[in-house]
């Protein structure tokens, strides 16, 4: 039982002294440009005066949070096997506007036309991933190149199917979009839920994929930690040789875990395409993806951590705006992430060898280590974290080179 | 399991936090103002915000000349670093009571669209947006300039200026807009040299805004273009326009700003370079705005040009650069403004 706490209180601390660090030194850069810490801090927490306003503000959090939370576990599936997948950019910028193109080219009815749409996203999420899966472990490229480099292509690729083939915009408009997705594509907003829950209605529509997000967070949730694939995927992650050695198939490991993380990635930017834009246009949101490795390092790669983690972001970019309303720099938002991104790498390696030391005592004193796998939703102390992951070597690397 | 129950309690949480509140005025204080109450101008920016040293900054500049010789309060919000809050941004300042409201850039077109009819009694404008047919709403009017007009203008300096008959532009992001500006140099440059060679490149395909704020790579591809022979560079790359300036003090060439008078705002070791710039009078047009409204002569769902003739755009002379061929501008000009040159807005 002691052990167990132990091992919680661990797992939590990088996380939380994260924070804590992070919000040290926001509060030190608030005061010298002059600011009083305390009242920003407020400002950021004050959701709104009147229920609306507050209800809002809470559906303003959770719609970005959709997104940051879909590409959180897209680069967490691959982080806990060990792969760097920087090419979420890419696969959902890709995936958008090819679902969005399918969206909007055909009429079916609603569930089967939205069903259309998510599977389009994710097959080509899948597909663009998998292209770095098997330039790895046929030619030992390794995935953080191939997948930057295919990013590029991705975002040219795009880029040209909405100016030529998939233009949907009238010429001369400013803002050049594919066609627009019709009625029975999209999915409905959750605002009856609220309302049914007695909450005030908001201004904007709660996305629908919220419940999808859900699901897939749950279906990651158990893929990872109650299924043999899970397991291999986690040992592979742990120890490329040892889970070789024990029979796991290294190489079919990496190319399933890029498709699955690429299929998640196809479907970060549905939330938006589905529930509030209903096409891909040149201001469709960017930069989701690279979000969503911070998110994922935040997260510490599990999908509980990574909910809390996209709510933290979508908070703090919420906050901005109040900030800007109290002549607050919203760059202070900024600081904060930034600083809990870096503060978060030192924590955990920090964590990790807290950790490490306290098994080490522990084996000492009582023969084999209590090396049980940590408990639901909690990562064993020594989990693998995006931190470490970036310097420490990639599992699968000596097969794929040698291939 | 865990994980549900922790969901399941923070969103009891929330839902208790929502609820406890007094049910009172519920929703929409929507800003009426009337010409009796201070003016509170509220100000939206395009991404990348406040310190642009470009297209937000300008902006800035003519709201705060305005608020500042009329009185009141100026509010102004950037946008989340991937601008996709812009719709909090616009409805959160209407909702406040600011008024007039001004969002900035053709990025708002959607979004002004969808804001504008839920507050009526707001006035909206927007800059590079147009609303001409009043489809963005009653209340919206369009601050639009000629962008071709005076690139038109920089065209025909460039190519009086150019020792090679050879030159080059350089776009931030493929887009319409950037494109009005690539058509209107190329027109002018041909104008007056019709065998001129232009080298014409953008920095970052459509929809992908890193183009605007890349010195790094506007310095590459200017370095191509002087390599390639060319020896005037005009740029409309925002933020990686000083990329551009870079290359040509290396090389030993000159470029064309963009926007504001860039040989002010460059260091002393780059203003050489800066043969000139073409103006987009965005700080005259939103003062101006907050003027008419003041004075009660907005009208909403029209558009207001700032071209040549009202001088919303046109070319610097700092520097004194192009102060021999100042005689021969002028005389396009004049025809740009009489009608007998007519510019073209989009490239063949």
């Amino acid at each position: 039982m002691n052990g167990l706490v132990r091992r919680v209180g661990l797992s939590l601390l990088g996380p939380v002294l994260a924070v804590l660090v992070a919000l040290v030194i926001s509060a030190a850069v608030i005061a010298l440009i002059g600011e009083d810490p305390v009242a920003a801090f407020r400002v950021m927490v004050d959701l709104g005066d009147s229920p609306s306003q507050q209800v809002q503000s809470i559906v303003v959090i959770l719609n970005r949070a959709v997104p940051l939370f879909l590409a959180g576990l897209a680069v967490a599936v691959a982080f806990r096997m060990g792969l760097f997948n920087i090419g979420v950019e890419g696969q959902y910028r890709l995936a958008t506007i090819l679902a969005a193109a399918v969206g909007a080219a055909v009429v079916l009815p609603g569930p089967l036309h939205v069903l259309l749409v998510v599977v389009v996203a994710m097959v080509v999420g899948a597909s663009w991933a998998g292209i770095v899966g098997v330039l790895k472990v046929t030619r030992g490229v390794s995935e953080v190149i191939s997948s930057i480099m295919l990013n590029f292509i991705a975002l040219g690729l795009a880029s040209f199917l909405l100016t030529g083939p998939l233009r949907g915009s009238p010429p001369g408009a400013s803002i050049v979009t594919t066609a627009e997705i019709p009625e029975s594509g999209r999915v409905p907003s959750l605002n009856g839920v609220l309302t049914a829950l007695g909450l005030a209605t908001p201004r904007s529509g709660l996305y629908g994929f919220l419940l999808v997000a859900l699901v897939v967070g749950v279906v990651v949730a158990v893929l990872l930690k109650r299924t043999r694939f899970g397991f291999d995927l986690r040992a592979t992650g742990l120890s490329p040789s040892a889970a070789t050695a024990s029979g796991v198939d290294a190489r079919g490991m990496v190319v399933k875990t890029m498709l699955i993380s690429g299929g998640i990635a196809g479907l970060i930017g549905l939330p938006d395409l589905l529930g509030a834009q209903y096409d891909y246009g040149t201001e469709f949101t960017a930069g989701l993806g690279f979000l969503g490795i911070a998110v994922a390092l935040l997260g510490r790669s599990t999908p509980l951590g990574i909910a809390l983690a996209a709510l933290l972001f979508a908070f703090l970019d919420r906050a901005a705006l109040p900030l800007q309303f109290a002549d607050i720099p919203s760059s202070v938002v900024t600081i904060i992430q930034g600083t809990i991104v870096l503060a978060v790498v030192v924590a955990n390696e920090i964590a990790r060898r807290l950790a490490l030391r306290s098994a080490e005592r522990a084996g000492a004193a009582a023969g084999p280590g209590p090396q049980a796998d940590g408990d639901d939703g909690v990562p064993p102390p020594t989990a693998p974290d995006g931190g470490q992951r970036v310097h420490t070597g990639v599992p699968g690397d000596q097969q794929g080179v040698q291939a | 399991m865990k994980a549900a129950a922790l969901l399941l309690a923070g969103s009891m949480a929330l839902a208790a936090c929502a609820s406890d509140e007094p049910t009172g005025s519920g929703s929409g204080e929507g800003g009426g103002g009337t010409a009796t109450e201070e003016l509170r101008v509220g100000l939206a920016y395009d991404t990348g915000g406040r310190g642009d040293q470009s297209f937000n900054d300008s902006a800035y500049g003519g709201a705060a000349a305005a608020v500042d010789a009329l009185g009141g309060e100026l509010q102004e919000l950037s946008p989340n670093e991937d601008a996709s809050n812009r719709v909090e941004l616009l409805t959160q300042l209407a909702e406040q009571g600011f008024n007039p409201v001004i969002a900035v850039g053709f990025a708002y077109d959607d979004v002004i669209g969808e804001v504008a009819p839920q507050f009526p009694d707001t006035t909206f404008a927007q800059v590079d947006g147009s609303n001409t047919d009043g489809a963005k709403g009653d209340n919206v009017t369009g601050l639009v300039f000629a962008e071709e007009e005076g690139s038109f203008l920089a065209g025909v300096a460039a190519a009086l200026k150019s020792e090679s008959g050879h030159i080059g532009f350089v776009g931030g992001v493929q887009s319409p807009l950037i494109e009005k500006f690539e058509a209107g140099y190329v027109a002018g440059a041909q104008a007056v040299n019709p065998q001129i060679t232009i080298d014409r490149q953008y920095i970052s395909p459509a929809g992908d805004v890193s183009g605007f704020g890349d010195p790094a790579r506007g310095q590459i591809v200017a370095q191509g273009m002087y390599d390639a022979g060319a020896d005037i560079v005009y740029h409309a790359a925002g933020g990686s326009g000083i990329g551009v300036f870079q290359a040509a003090a290396a090389s030993g060439n000159r470029a064309i700003g963009v926007d504001s008078d860039q040989y002010l705002t460059v260091g002393p070791e780059l203003q050489p370079v800066v043969m000139t710039s073409m103006l987009k009078r965005v700080d005259n047009a939103v003062e101006q705005f907050i003027n008419d409204y003041s004075e009660g002569n907005v009208q909403g769902a029209t558009d207001v040009l700032n071209d040549l003739s009202t001088e919303g755009v046109g070319l610097a002379t700092s520097g004194g650069f192009i102060d021999d061929i100042q005689g021969e501008i002028d005389q396009y000009r004049q025809q740009i403004v009489d009608g007998t040159i007519t510019v073209p807005t989009t490239v063949e």
